[in-house]
């Protein structure tokens, strides 16, 4: 059963880069700053590609963001994807913006899967994937991960983790709650958001990097989806976490459990 | 005045103790909006569950077989219904795993905007801003919802867990709204990780154990069960498949805020530190001597952890024999 998938590839800061936030707290420093695709969202290019290998099908990826978010969905084409749509919105983005322009791509596209990180990198609100299923009516499973652990022959075997029916119209999803992994069976088209155990997104190759140059990348400027683009979440100001008082080495056990017990009571 | 409604979270009929620091949350911003807190528990036969919540503020109870396990589908209609039935302005919950797959979708569905993971309030009437974590935390956010209806969890490490109400409030039943269609979502079944342990989120000491481990995390049980305390993972430790994924402490697994956290073969990267960073006494064990987690930590040991935790296992056990 052939599937249509829709994947999300946001353009975030690195993980790895200092994040300082300007001294008027008006937002951060982006200069120095490198940019990649949400962790998430690579996973989640991985199992909408891992899906259409076993099931056969389309990888399409959005990404909403200004010109240079067509940087990561190239990185998407690059992996395996078939094509690409920028969502060009320079302004500032969230979850309730985001999840309108989703739900009117997906009017378009309808697709028959929708996969999208459970949260991004930059601003951690993590809930575009519940809000757009709610939008759509459609059926959600957000942290979405396998039982087999990432060492496992079945993820060198690039298995999906998320499994198809035989008749191709349900999903089997296990999340990740609080407690142990709770499985849900959904009817297509779906909502799913991936954790972080769903699988190891593969790098791509440079074959796939030279293909991607060729691949469609469709950019459609977000006001013409009609609606409306102001965000609901403000950021009125950004600021710094306090510091911590500068710890201390000590040089062995002895010492460290005097300091634990006599000086810091804590054990 | 603006009324507050906190969603409470159940697993067989048993109250997930995050709810209790969601309705502190729940009553402070009460207190600042001047408006009445009330909770909502959905879930089958929750009578008795709804005569614990009483103690602590006027209860909403929806009870309903199909209720009986938790779909986001099935519970977002009722927690519109019960955010207009108290004409709440703010809908809360504890930022759990259900709090965000739940409150999300109910947002969307009453047209609210949802600040999540929020750390503090600021402000008061219907003015009220959420300070909340960017960027693994290294980065605080003062927000604004925009929206007639404001919806927020809460990092439950954050606010005090409630003390009871003086006087019980009142319990009233919330009709359930007619099933909208077909069923699209089914629940399959719970793999439940159990332990005899502290849950890490609430424990007062953690330990936790990281590559270093290399897969032998039976020093750093032994020494968390000597202490009474939770024990951690940090996610090389979890991808690997060494310990379960609910072990996991960091940006994107648990967050934890205990009195003590000792980080045993953890580098630290900083979607590890995300997760433990608030904790009051952090000590790390590492052979490492760059490891970047000694720059957090309060005291830092470079020691072979193998050798390193039998010591300090022997140190407790020992004072305890003697005081």
């Amino acid at each position: 059963m052939a599937l249509k998938i829709l994947v999300t590839a946001k353009r975030v800061e690195d993980p790895e880069s200092k994040i300082r936030v300007k001294p008027d707290g008006s937002g951060i420093v982006t200069e120095g700053v490198n940019y990649k695709m949400n962790p998430f969202d690579e996973i989640a290019v991985e199992e909408g590609l891992r899906l259409r290998e076993r099931h056969g099908g389309e990888v399409v990826i959005a990404s909403i963001g200004g010109e240079k978010s067509a940087i990561e969905i190239r990185a998407g084409l690059a992996m395996g994807a078939d094509r690409g749509i920028l969502i060009r919105h320079d302004g500032p983005q969230d979850p309730v913006v985001c999840s309108a322009l989703l739900a009117k791509l997906f009017e378009r596209e309808r697709p028959d899967l929708l996969i999208l990180g459970k949260q991004s990198i930059d601003d951690d609100q993590g809930y575009t994937g519940p809000y757009l299923a709610e939008r759509l009516g459609l059926p959600q499973a957000t942290c979405a991960s396998k039982t087999e652990s990432l060492e496992s022959q079945a993820e060198q075997g690039r298995q999906p983790g998320l499994l198809l029916s035989a008749d191709g119209k349900r999903l089997t999803v296990a999340r990740e709650v609080d407690g142990g992994l709770e499985t849900l069976e959904l009817s297509l088209p779906a909502v799913v958001t991936t954790d972080l155990r769903l699988n190891k997104p593969r790098f791509a190759s440079l074959p796939g990097i030279m293909k991607a140059k060729k691949k469609e990348l469709k950019e459609i400027p977000a006001i013409e989806l009609g609606i409306d683009l102001a965000p609901k979440v403000k950021v009125r100001r950004l600021a710094e976490p306090p510091r911590r008082k500068a710890g201390v080495k000590v040089t062995d056990v002895n010492e460290l459990w005097m300091k634990l017990h006599d000086e810091a009571k804590a054990l | 005045m603006a009324n507050v409604l906190i969603v409470a979270e159940q697993q067989s009929g048993a109250l997930k103790k995050a709810t209790l620091h969601a309705l502190s949350a729940g009553r402070e911003l009460a207190r600042r909006t001047g408006g009445e807190l009330a909770v909502l528990v959905l879930g089958h036969s929750v009578g008795p569950l709804a005569e614990v919540l009483k103690g602590y503020a006027d209860v909403l109870a929806a009870d309903s077989p199909r209720l009986e396990h938790y779909l986001a589908e099935e519970y977002a209609p009722v927690v519109a219904e019960a955010v207009r039935h108290h004409r709440a302005s703010y809908l809360g919950a504890a930022a759990t795993a259900f709090g965000k797959d739940l409150l999300p979708r109910a947002a969307a569905k009453i047209g609210a905007a949802v600040a999540n993971d929020v750390l503090s309030f600021a402000g008061e009437g219907e003015g009220v801003s959420f300070l909340r974590p960017m960027w693994a935390g290294n980065v605080l956010a003062e927000v604004e919802l925009a929206t007639p209806v404001k919806v927020f969890t809460v990092r439950p490490t954050e606010f005090p867990v409630a003390r009871s109400a003086a006087t019980p409030g009142a319990v009233r039943a919330l009709p359930t709204p007619p099933e909208a269609g077909p069923a699209k979502a089914r629940f399959v079944e719970f793999r439940e990780v159990k332990s005899a342990r502290p849950e890490l989120t609430e424990a007062r000491v953690v330990v936790s154990g990281g590559r270093g481990t290399k897969g032998d995390f039976k020093e750093v049980e032994a020494l968390a069960d000597e202490i009474g305390a939770a024990v951690g993972a940090s996610r090389a430790a979890v991808d690997a498949g060494w310990v379960p994924n609910d072990w996991q402490v960091g940006q994107t697994g648990k967050v934890v805020a205990p009195e003590l956290y000792i980080a045993v073969g953890i580098s630290g990267a900083i979607q590890h530190l995300a997760g433990m960073k608030s904790s009051k006494v952090i000590v790390a064990v590492n052979k490492d001597p760059e490891a970047p987690i000694f720059q957090l930590a309060d005291y830092g040991l470079v020691a072979d952890l193998f050798k390193a935790l039998p010591e300090l296992r022997a140190k407790v056990r020992g004072s305890r024999t003697h005081e």
